[in-house]
């Protein structure tokens, strides 16, 4: 595939996937294509494609609706819980409201109870998602997503075979290395591109139904950004990880402050970034769900107890980006990520040597002054 | 050739201005932020500014209101430089600012290793005093003149509105005035005490920030965290004289 447009439109249009997509999803309902609206990157995507159905992302990026969602749930809640059920409630939301089936895992408490409410408006499906990755929580996890499966066959009324698993499976996995390769773009130093551009890619891209398409289009891009390297753009920034929390549209307000003071984001530790795409499923492996469970169970977020993998994974990204310093963004009142905060602050410290930055946000504006002073001083002492 | 360096720090309550010739402040200002921080900084940088100053950097909240700085850099490390140069061999930094507070944690050449900043919340910030003395009806000045009269007051809100009624109901109950604000100032820095401990600071600690002047407030601090506390009579200054000395490195 080739891409005609130059490199800013091209980050452009994935930044408009999002909206974008709302039409797409119109057209592809009326031609009968059901839709499971997912929240987490512990949902098995694989399953719902198997069965011909398009997955939507609903975790809500903005604060939108959360002054509706505080009138049931308590304001000292994360505000991705609260945004995402305002946006059910108030029905502002077209993925929700064109969303067949919800589904939700149990993840961290707020989120879990929070599915409980959002059945009043919708049919929603939870799966249950132990919190530790022993054998067990993996035998559990792998009936769970049979169980899954059997669900969406009698709600869409239809067969999953394990042929369709397996195809799904291999399409997912050829995104992942597509992505992977993409934002591995930014092992090269100096960076390539932009962390927003970035971000905007694998954010849009969740917002691709045509899946195979969307993998052909991030290959090109990828090469389109390795023909037009310009290595004079970024030289001399200091290279920054991110960590914590999905932080949504916040994402914007932090990279702002980082790469208007001197840094650039080389790397995302977070869903959407490696934490979600990093592992493959095994395709050799003859049983699909264990195949699944395997992966997906191993998803390093702060839910699971105890949580290797996310060192493991950051020990890694902090070599292989060649990072200057790593900064943990976590939502207000996210209690897994914010008590994990001390432990990654001293893996990174001690046992690599890079300085840490925590900072607690939320998706408004108003702590932009605040973000760009820590972030400044931050990437001053680098 | 120019022979001098200009810092200016903005912060919420009053701008500071200080010319700088590489060993000692040569001038300084320092005026009310009020409700217009671009013409304060303005009119500090004319009072301040002559032929041989060679570079201007500015810091503090409205580091990007003056168009004729050269450089811009964060209070953070505006008061570490600062505070290695007027309080010497210090391991850490408390700034205990209008709107916010920092805690700064210094390597042995007095660069930034680790900081700290509690800018979510007024409690424990200068703007807690000025509620104070309005509601006792005194001047910062008279603070350091407090003497113990009666049993210690505790304040335990942690919040400037919740404190303010709470001092509201000592006064109701005929608790003497010193020991109120007496209370405040412990209660304050026990607090910025708890939030710097999150830092391994070594050895002793630069106070700076306006409220760095009154010895009372230093006593306290020093109790507070356990180690030795030092000020300097210009710590007030000690982000605008961080800034100048970084911008003296670009002066020829
Ligand atoms: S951070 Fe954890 S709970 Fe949140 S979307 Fe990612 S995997 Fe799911
Ligand atoms: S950000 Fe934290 S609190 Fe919010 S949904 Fe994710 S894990 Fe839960």
């Amino acid at each position: 595939m080739e891409l005609v447009k130059d490199l800013p439109a091209i980050f452009e249009e994935f930044s408009e996937q999002r909206k974008n997509a709302f039409l797409r999803m119109h057209e592809l309902k009326q031609q009968g294509k059901p839709f499971v609206g997912g929240f987490c990157t512990y949902l098995p995507k694989e399953l719902p494609l198997a069965m011909g159905a398009c997955m939507v992302g609903l975790c809500s990026k903005d604060g939108e609706t959360i002054p509706e969602a505080e009138q049931d749930l308590p304001r000292n809640l994360c505000p991705l819980i609260k945004s995402s059920y305002g946006y059910a409630k108030t029905d502002k939301c077209p993925f929700f409201y064109f969303s067949d089936l919800i589904v939700g895992e149990t993840t961290c408490d707020g989120k879990k109870k929070m599915y409980e409410m959002l059945a009043e408006f919708k049919p929603v499906h939870v799966m249950e998602l132990p919190n530790s990755q022993s054998p067990m929580g993996k035998k559990l996890f792998a009936e769970e997503i049979k169980k899954f499966k059997e669900k969406l066959e009698s709600h869409f009324e239809t067969t999953i075979t394990e042929e369709q698993i397996k195809e799904a499976i291999h399409k997912t996995n050829e995104q992942r290395k597509a992505l992977k390769a993409f934002y591995g773009l930014q092992k090269m130093d100096p960076a390539p591109m932009g962390g927003l551009d970035m971000h905007r890619v694998l954010d849009g891209v969740q917002f691709r139904f045509d899946m195979e398409r969307a993998t052909e289009e991030v290959k090109a891009l990828t090469q389109k950004v390795i023909d037009e390297y310009d290595p004079e753009k970024y030289r001399g920034r200091k290279r920054i990880l991110l960590t914590g929390s999905p932080i949504g549209c916040s994402t914007q307000k932090v990279v702002n402050a980082i790469e208007s003071n001197g840094g650039v984001v080389v790397c995302y530790e977070n869903c959407g970034g490696a934490r979600s795409v990093d592992e493959l499923i095994d395709e050799t492996n003859p049983d699909v769900y264990d195949a699944l469970a395997k992966r997906y169970i191993n998803i390093p977020c702060s839910c699971m107890s105890p949580n290797p993998g996310r060192l493991e994974l950051m020990d890694r990204l902090i070599d292989e980006y060649k990072i200057d310093g790593v900064i943990e963004v976590v939502l207000q009142a996210c209690h897994t990520f914010n008590v994990e905060s001390y432990k990654i602050k001293n893996y990174v410290t001690e046992k690599k040597g890079v300085p840490y930055m925590f900072m607690e946000t939320d998706y408004s504006s108003t702590d932009a002054g605040q973000v760009n002073t820590r972030v400044g001083a931050f990437i001053e002492m680098l | 050739m120019a022979k001098y360096s200009l810092g200016i720090d903005c912060g919420s309550t009053t701008v500071k201005g200080v010319l700088f010739d590489g060993e000692k402040v040569v001038d300084s200002r320092l005026v009310a932020t009020s409700a217009r921080p671009a013409l304060r900084m303005h009119e500090v940088y004319e009072k301040l500014w002559n032929e041989d100053v060679g570079y201007v950097v500015t810091t503090g909240y409205g580091r990007e209101l003056l168009p004729e700085a050269n450089k811009k850099v964060t209070e953070i490390t505006c008061h570490a430089k600062g505070a290695h140069f007027l309080g010497g061999s210090v391991g850490g930094v408390i700034d205990i600012g209008g709107q916010d507070s920092k805690a700064i944690l210094l390597d042995k050449d007095g660069n930034v290793a680790d900081f700290l900043m509690n800018d979510k919340c007024a409690a424990g910030t200068g703007r807690f005093i000025e509620m104070m003395c309005r509601i006792l009806e005194c001047t910062g000045e008279q603070l350091d003149t407090f003497s113990p009269k009666g049993p210690t007051v505790d304040i335990t809100s942690m919040c400037t509105v919740f404190a303010e009624s709470e001092i509201i109901s000592l006064l109701a109950q005929d608790v003497a005035r010193d020991d109120i604000a007496l209370g405040v100032i412990r209660s304050i820095c026990r607090r910025t005490a708890t939030f710097a401990s999150r830092l391994p600071m070594q050895g002793s600690v630069f106070f700076s920030g306006g409220l760095a002047r009154y010895e009372l407030f230093r006593s306290h601090l020093e109790a507070a965290i356990g180690r030795p506390v030092v000020t300097h009579a210009q710590s007030q200054l000690c982000g605008a004289l961080g800034a100048a000395i970084l911008g003296y490195r670009f002066v020829k």
